[in-house]
């Protein structure tokens, strides 16, 4: 409890400032609504932005899975050989520099412009892909290295070694680039969105975008408040998972 | 040559590393049964040695032999899997070589209450002392009942009172088994060289050659108060001055 309170205090400070100066300075509420107006866009447009947050949570859990079994799936099969890995590396690379509003275009086209979600996926995949393939990866190589002599001594066979040294020791790694692919996929599915730009997909971009076209303002930042709240939601849940994890492990 | 009667032997293995002087060729004969410690500058090449007779590094040149058997191998630190409690790190060399999971929790058991921790089974490695951590390990290298136990300086984290304690454990441990393992010693400390081995091999910090051996005079395990022996005493002086010749630019005052 005492955790939360500090921030929450602080929140609370910033709204009531904000609240203060848009009255006290007659800020127009297209350019800047009063929270309390914010506030009451969220009530008012409650059912609507539930239903997109949850389609946008929706496309990035979605994303997240098949982000983890591609990239959790290839760091394992390439942790098994050095020259695989030392190929496949540069690849992964060049797939996270890239940015993500950069190739969208190109997987609307290869979608779909009717399956609009599926390209929202397969980009936010994309992006959440690094943190998971790095982490496992990371994570696999980890382990002591007197240990892993420990298991040339008595003979292990790859897969003894994998299931009782090498998965072990990368769960911290593998959490870790959950955390991040988490935070990642949610932007990813909201830039995808973005670019997707057609009520396609009626998540929270497009509750976004469609508000900023009518100069909703107070809308636009009720959408944004939703965002931000399920990022801070899905961060808490990674969270809990870590320490749960950690807990057993050690 | 070494005789096919020993435990172990080296013969004019060589290890060459990129970069560096090799180190060797390095002639070592085990006895099945004798404890033999190797002492050193840090760079003379102990750990590598230690390695070479576990079979897990391959030497550049010569040849390693082995007698048909199990080896035994503790590290500097206790390199317990953290996620696993004192009997699934015990019982861990068992099952990997194929025994079932009852049988090895069986024997890893008893393993641990022959180093004091019967009481410990379930404790987890982040629960135990530096001590017993090493005592875990110590049962971990015993449980495959191995021909010779390779240990490298498994006690040079750990406090005095905790090391000569563990010292007593090992040659108790040792002379309980029969056939008594052969052990390899690598430690810095010649005091600890002298009082758990019956002869100590210096190994020279340039070259890694063995530069002297000394044996221990007395009967292992040692008697009680052996540490105030004049035997032991001068044992110790003497080891010390060997090494110190070992060492380049390391000269002890007369």
């Amino acid at each position: 409890m005492m955790r939360i309170l500090p921030p929450l205090l602080l929140t609370l400070l910033l709204l009531a400032v904000w609240e203060v100066a848009c009255r006290a300075l007659h800020v127009p509420p297209y350019f800047l609504p009063q929270p309390s107006a914010v506030a009451a866009a969220l009530v008012d447009r409650a059912p609507l932005l539930a239903a997109s947050a949850a389609a946008t949570f929706w496309m990035a859990l979605q994303a997240l899975v098949v982000a983890a079994l591609l990239g959790g799936g290839l760091a394992l099969a390439v942790s098994l050989s050095r020259p695989a890995e030392q190929a496949v590396r540069p690849l992964a690379v060049a797939l996270q520099v890239t940015p993500v509003v950069a190739i969208a275009p190109l997987v609307m086209i290869w979608a779909g412009l009717d399956n609009a979600d599926r390209a929202v996926v397969a980009l936010a995949a994309a992006v959440a892909f690094f943190p998971l393939f790095s982490g496992v990866l990371t994570g696999l190589k980890s382990a002591d290295p007197d240990l892993e002599r420990l298991f040339d001594l008595y003979g292990a066979s790859p897969v003894q070694r994998l299931a009782r040294l090498r998965l072990p020791s990368a769960l911290p790694f593998v959490l870790e680039g959950l955390r991040v692919a988490a935070g990642l996929a949610v932007i990813g599915a909201v830039v995808a969105e973005f670019v997707s730009g057609s009520g396609a997909t009626q998540g929270l971009a497009w509750r976004l975008l469609e508000a900023g076209n009518r100069l909703r303002t107070a809308d636009m930042l009720a959408a944004l408040a939703c965002l931000m709240f399920m990022g801070l939601l899905l961060n808490a849940a990674v969270s809990v998972l870590d320490r749960a994890v950690r807990r057993r492990l050690s | 040559m070494a005789g096919a009667d020993a435990a172990a032997s080296l013969d004019g293995v060589l290890v060459r590393y990129p970069g560096r002087a090799p180190l060797g060729p390095v002639d070592l004969t085990i006895a099945p049964g004798e404890i033999v410690a190797v002492v050193g500058a840090s760079g003379a090449g102990k750990s590598t040695l230690l390695r070479l007779l576990a079979g897990l590094e391959p030497p550049s040149e010569g040849t390693v032999q082995r007698a048909d058997g199990r080896t035994g191998f503790v590290f500097q630190s206790a390199t317990l899997m953290p996620w696993a409690d004192a009997l699934a790190n015990v019982a861990l060399p068992l099952e990997l070589t194929g025994m079932v999971r009852t049988e090895a929790r069986t024997r890893a058991a008893e393993a641990l209450t022959a180093v004091g921790l019967g009481d410990r089974l379930g404790a987890r490695p982040r629960q135990l002392s530096g001590g017993m951590a090493m005592r875990v390990a110590l049962a971990r290298a015993l449980v495959t009942e191995p021909d010779v136990l390779l240990l490298d300086e498994p006690f040079a984290a750990l406090d005095s009172v905790t090391r000569r304690r563990l010292i007593e454990d090992l040659h108790r441990l040792w002379s309980a088994r029969t056939p008594r393992p052969a052990i390899v010693f690598v430690t810095h400390d010649v005091e600890e060289a002298v009082y758990l081995a019956g002869r100590a091999v210096v190994l020279d910090g340039a070259t890694g050659r063995v530069a002297a051996t000394l044996d221990s005079p007395g009967a292992l395990p040692r008697p009680d108060g052996w540490r105030s022996a004049a035997e032991y005493r001068s044992a110790v002086e003497a080891l010390a001055r060997a090494l110190a010749a070992a060492m380049p630019g390391a000269e002890l005052p007369a």
